[in-house]
C-alpha cells in the first residue's frame, strides 16, 4: 500500500502547482484530490497529508472524501483497470456472475489492485452501454454480451 | 430580533427567527427525541429522530435542523411521526448489536430508552450486519464500531470542540464506519485521550477502560498499602451516578464510600493541587522576573492538554510550566516524602487516583514520572468506574455518613478545589502570586473575570512591584489552538495562561457521569457543576494554597522551598514532541 509509494521530482513540481493555483480558491479540496489522482494515480496517505496540510483541512477530512466517492482510488492501480458493470441492465443479464468469475481469476476484490501490480479490478456503476449488457472494461475498452467463457480470451490478451 | 410566531401541537408560540423547531417546541414543554443533535455541538440531521409533521409540508421535516416560520403550524406527535420513529429505530436496531444485558451504557442508553419508550421490535428487521474489529488499541478508551449508530456526535466534538480530529466518517452507504486514516487505530492518531467523544456518545460504542478490577486486586492484596487520592471535580459529579441532583457535591459521603472500599488512606489531590500552585506560581514570578524566561507560561494540570501541546505545537513546549499535574505530584508526595516518613517501602504501595479524566490514564504511564524509582501514580480511574465500583460493592452514596479526608497530609484549601472548574488553576494561582509578590494577601480573592463558560477569558493583575500580569484562560482544545496560534505568530500578549482541554475545565471531563442529550439540551450542567465549586471556595475557611498548613509542612520537612533541587526532582517534568498521523 502507502509503504511503496515513491515520489518524483517532477510529480512533486506538478502537485506544487496544483496547490499554487487552487490556494486561494475556497472549497477547492475535492479539486485538488482530483489533481493529485490525474499526478499520482491514487491517494497515498503521504499524498493527502500534503493535501490536508496545503487545504488547511484535517487529513481526516480528506480520508473520509477519498473513502466517500468510487473515482478516488487510495490504493495505487494496476497496469489494467478492469471494471465490471454492476449497472442494472448488467446485472440482470449476469454481470453479478463474471465479478464473481474475475475475482477467482484475479485473486483479488472489487476496489484492489493485485500484487504484481497488472490488475485493478473494480464493480461500477451504470457506464452507459447498456444494450451491449453485460459488459466489461479494460483501461476503458469495452467488451459487450459476455458471458463467462469470453473471459479466457480477454485475459489471454492479457497475460493472465 | 425578528419574531416569528407559530404553534406547537396547537400550543401558541412565539420565538426569534431562525430558531429550530426543536428547540421552539422545548419553549412550550413539547420534547422531541434526538439522537445525533446535541446542543452547540451537531446539528447534522443524520439520524431521522426529531421528524416532526409541518402543516402542509409533504414529507416530514427534520426538527433539529429545519427553522420556524411564520404561522408554521408543528405536530410532533401524529401517528405519521410516531411511524416513522419507531421504523426508524428498528433500523438502526437491525445492525446493532444487542449485548444490552452487559453494555456498560444500559440503563443509560439513548437508543434503549427510545427503543423501550416507541415499543421497538428489537429483531423485525433481520439482515445483514456489520461486524467491526475492537479498537482498544490505546490505554483510555474502547470504541466498539458495532454498537455505533453513526449520530456523529464524535466526530464533531473531535473536530468543532476539540480542533483534534483523530476520527471522521470513512466509507459510504452501509459500509460507512467511524474511524480513522487507513484504518489506523486511535492510539496512532492525534488522539489526545480527553474522551469527550465518550460523553457524547448516545450509546455503548465508545467507553472507557476499565481498571476497577486491577483496584480491587491491590486492595485485596494484604501486602499493599493502598492510598486513593481524589481530585476536585469527582466530589462535585459522583453524586449525579446515585440520583443527586447535577451539581450537588458530595465530599463527605465520597471520602466514606472510599474508605468502605478498603483504601488504607483516603487523601484529598486538592491538597498537591495546592502544591502545584506553590511550585507553579513561583516559576512564573521567577519567568517574569528573567528577560530570558519563555512567555507566556502555560498551565500543565490537564493531560489531555499536554497530549495536544505534544501532538500539535511541539516548538512550543518551552511555555508549558514544568510542573507536573496535581495528581501525578500526590503520586510523587505519597511515595517519596509520605513513605519516608511513615516507613512504609514504595515498592509496597498503591496510589490510585480518582479523576474525572480519561486522559490521565495517558499521564499515569508517562515516563520520568517516578519519583520513588516506581511509577508516582499506579492505577488511575474515572469518576464513571468509581460509580461503578461503589454499585458493585452495594455501597450507596445516599446511604452514607459524611466523613473528613485523612490527616495529617490529605486536606486541601478551597483554591486548590477549583482546579475542577475552567480558570480555576488562574484563580488560585493569581491568589497565591499576589500575596507572595506584594507580601500580604489580597483583599479580594475572586477574580470573576476569570470565572464563566466564555471560550477564552482574560483578565489583567497589577502586582505591587509594578509588574503588570496578563492572563488568559482557555478551556476546550480549539480554545487553545487560538492561543497557540497567537504564540507561533509572535503576537501573545499574555503572561500567563491556562489551559484545560475539556470544554468547562475538568467539571465535564471525558471521565465525569454521561448526561443524556435531553438535559445537554436543556440544562448548562457545566455551570451547575461549576457553582457547586465557586460555592464551596466562598464557605471555606481557607481559601488560599499558601495557607494550607499542610505546604507549610511539606516545604520545612521536605522541599525547603518552591521550586528547590528537590522540588525539582519530585514535582517538575519535562515534555517530548509526540510524532502522530
Amino acid at each position: 500500500m502507502s509503504n511503496q509509494f515513491k515520489d518524483t521530482p517532477q510529480q512533486k513540481k506538478q502537485l506544487d502547482k496544483v496547490f499554487e493555483e487552487l490556494k486561494d480558491v475556497p472549497g477547492s479540496l475535492m479539486k485538488a484530490m482530483q489533481k493529485a489522482q490525474d499526478i499520482y494515480g491514487y491517494l497515498p496517505i503521504e499524498i493527502m497529508q500534503r493535501i490536508a496540510t496545503a487545504c488547511k483541512c484535517p487529513v481526516e477530512e480528506v480520508y473520509g472524501i477519498a473513502t466517500f466517492y468510487a473515482q478516488f482510488n487510495i490504493e495505487p492501480m494496476g497496469k489494467y483497470k478492469v471494471g465490471i458493470c454492476l449497472g442494472t441492465a448488467c446485472y440482470v443479464k449476469g454481470s453479478g456472475v463474471i465479478l464473481e468469475k474475475v475475482k477467482e481469476r484475479l485473486h483479488i476484490e472489487p476496489g484492489h489492485t493485485s500484487d504484481d501490480m497488472m490488475f485493478t479490478l473494480e464493480a461500477t456503476r451504470c457506464i452507459g452501454c447498456c444494450g451491449l449488457a453485460p459488459v466489461l472494461t479494460v483501461n476503458g475498452e469495452v467488451h459487450g454480451n459476455l458471458v463467462p467463457e469470453d473471459l479466457d480470451a480477454i485475459f489471454a490478451k492479457l497475460n493472465a | 430580533m425578528k419574531q416569528v410566531n407559530l404553534k406547537v401541537n396547537g400550543i401558541p408560540v412565539t420565538v426569534d427567527a431562525g430558531t429550530r423547531i426543536l428547540d421552539a417546541a422545548r419553549k412550550v414543554g413539547v420534547n422531541i427525541p434526538t439522537l445525533c443533535y446535541l446542543k452547540d455541538v451537531t446539528n447534522q440531521g443524520s439520524c431521522r429522530m426529531c421528524v416532526v409533521e409541518v402543516v402542509g409540508a409533504k414529507n416530514l421535516v427534520t426538527s433539529c435542523f429545519a427553522t420556524v416560520r411564520e404561522g408554521m403550524e408543528v405536530l410532533t406527535n401524529t401517528p405519521k411521526v410516531l411511524a416513522s420513529r419507531k421504523t426508524t429505530l428498528e433500523l438502526i436496531l437491525s445492525n446493532h448489536d444487542q449485548k444490552c444485558l452487559s453494555c456498560v451504557r444500559s440503563t443509560n442508553c439513548e437508543l434503549q430508552k427510545l427503543a423501550l419508550e416507541y415499543g421497538c421490535d428489537s429483531y423485525k428487521y433481520q439482515g445483514e450486519k456489520n461486524h467491526y474489529e475492537i479498537d482498544d488499541s490505546n490505554p483510555y478508551l474502547i470504541r466498539d464500531n458495532n454498537k455505533c449508530i453513526l449520530c456523529r456526535r464524535c466526530v464533531a466534538v473531535c473536530d468543532k470542540i476539540q480542533s483534534v480530529n483523530a476520527i471522521g466518517a470513512n466509507n459510504r452507504g452501509f459500509k460507512t464506519e467511524i474511524g480513522s486514516v487507513f484504518g489506523h487505530k486511535l492510539n496512532e492518531t492525534g488522539c489526545v485521550a480527553c474522551g469527550q467523544c465518550i460523553k457524547v456518545c448516545p450509546v455503548g460504542a465508545l467507553y472507557e477502560k476499565d481498571d476497577t478490577d486491577r483496584v480491587m486486586k491491590a486492595i485485596l492484596d494484604p501486602d499493599k498499602f493502598v492510598i486513593v487520592g481524589t481530585a476536585p471535580a469527582v466530589r462535585v459529579g459522583v453524586g449525579e451516578e446515585f440520583g443527586y441532583p447535577i451539581g450537588t457535591d458530595v465530599q463527605g459521603k465520597m471520602v466514606t464510600a472510599c474508605r468502605r472500599l478498603g483504601f488504607d488512606k483516603v487523601f484529598d489531590v486538592n491538597m498537591t493541587a495546592d502544591l502545584t500552585i506553590m511550585e507553579e506560581g513561583n516559576e512564573l514570578i521567577s519567568r517574569l522576573g528573567d528577560k530570558n524566561a519563555k512567555l507566556p507560561m502555560i498551565t500543565s494540570c490537564s493531560p489531555g492538554w499536554i497530549n495536544f501541546i505534544e501532538t500539535f505545537y511541539p516548538d512550543l513546549l518551552d511555555h508549558l510550566s514544568t510542573c507536573k499535574s496535581p495528581q501525578q505530584m500526590f503520586g510523587a508526595v505519597m511515595k517519596t516524602y509520605y513513605a519516608e516518613k511513615f516507613g512504609i517501602d514504595p515498592a509496597k504501595m498503591v496510589v490510585v487516583t480518582v479523576m474525572p479524566c480519561t486522559a490521565k490514564k495517558t499521564e499515569v504511564l508517562r515516563e520520568h514520572h517516578k519519583a520513588s524509582g516506581y511509577p508516582d501514580v499506579d492505577i488511575t480511574i474515572t469518576t464513571r468506574e468509581f460509580a461503578r465500583l461503589l454499585k458493585r460493592h452495594s455501597i450507596d452514596l445516599r446511604n452514607l455518613e459524611e466523613s473528613e479526608f485523612d490527616d495529617p497530609i490529605g486536606t486541601g484549601s478551597s483554591a486548590g478545589n477549583l482546579f475542577g472548574t475552567t480558570g480555576g488553576v488562574m484563580e488560585a494561582a493569581l491568589r497565591t502570586v499576589a500575596a507572595v509578590v506584594n507580601g500580604r494577601n489580597l483583599d479580594k480573592l475572586d477574580f470573576k473575570k476569570v470565572r464563566g463558560m466564555d471560550g477564552i477569558r482574560e483578565a489583567t493583575v497589577k502586582l505591587d512591584n509594578g509588574v503588570t500580569v496578563n492572563v488568559a484562560v482557555a478551556h476546550s482544545l480549539s480554545n487553545a489552538r487560538k492561543l497557540m496560534d497567537e504564540i507561533r505568530a509572535g503576537k501573545s500578549k499574555y503572561q500567563f495562561i491556562e489551559v484545560m482541554a475539556c470544554p468547562g475545565g475538568c467539571l465535564n471531563g471525558g471521565g465525569q457521569p454521561i448526561v443524556p442529550s435531553e438535559v445537554l439540551n436543556n440544562v448548562d450542567v457545566k455551570a451547575l457543576r461549576a457553582k457547586a465549586i465557586y460555592d464551596k471556595d466562598k464557605k471555606a475557611e481557607i481559601r488560599q494554597c499558601h495557607e494550607n498548613p499542610v505546604m507549610k509542612t511539606l516545604y520545612k520537612d521536605y522541599f525547603g522551598k518552591p521550586n528547590s533541587h528537590k522540588a525539582h526532582e519530585v514535582l517538575h517534568t519535562t515534555y517530548s514532541a509526540q510524532h502522530k498521523l
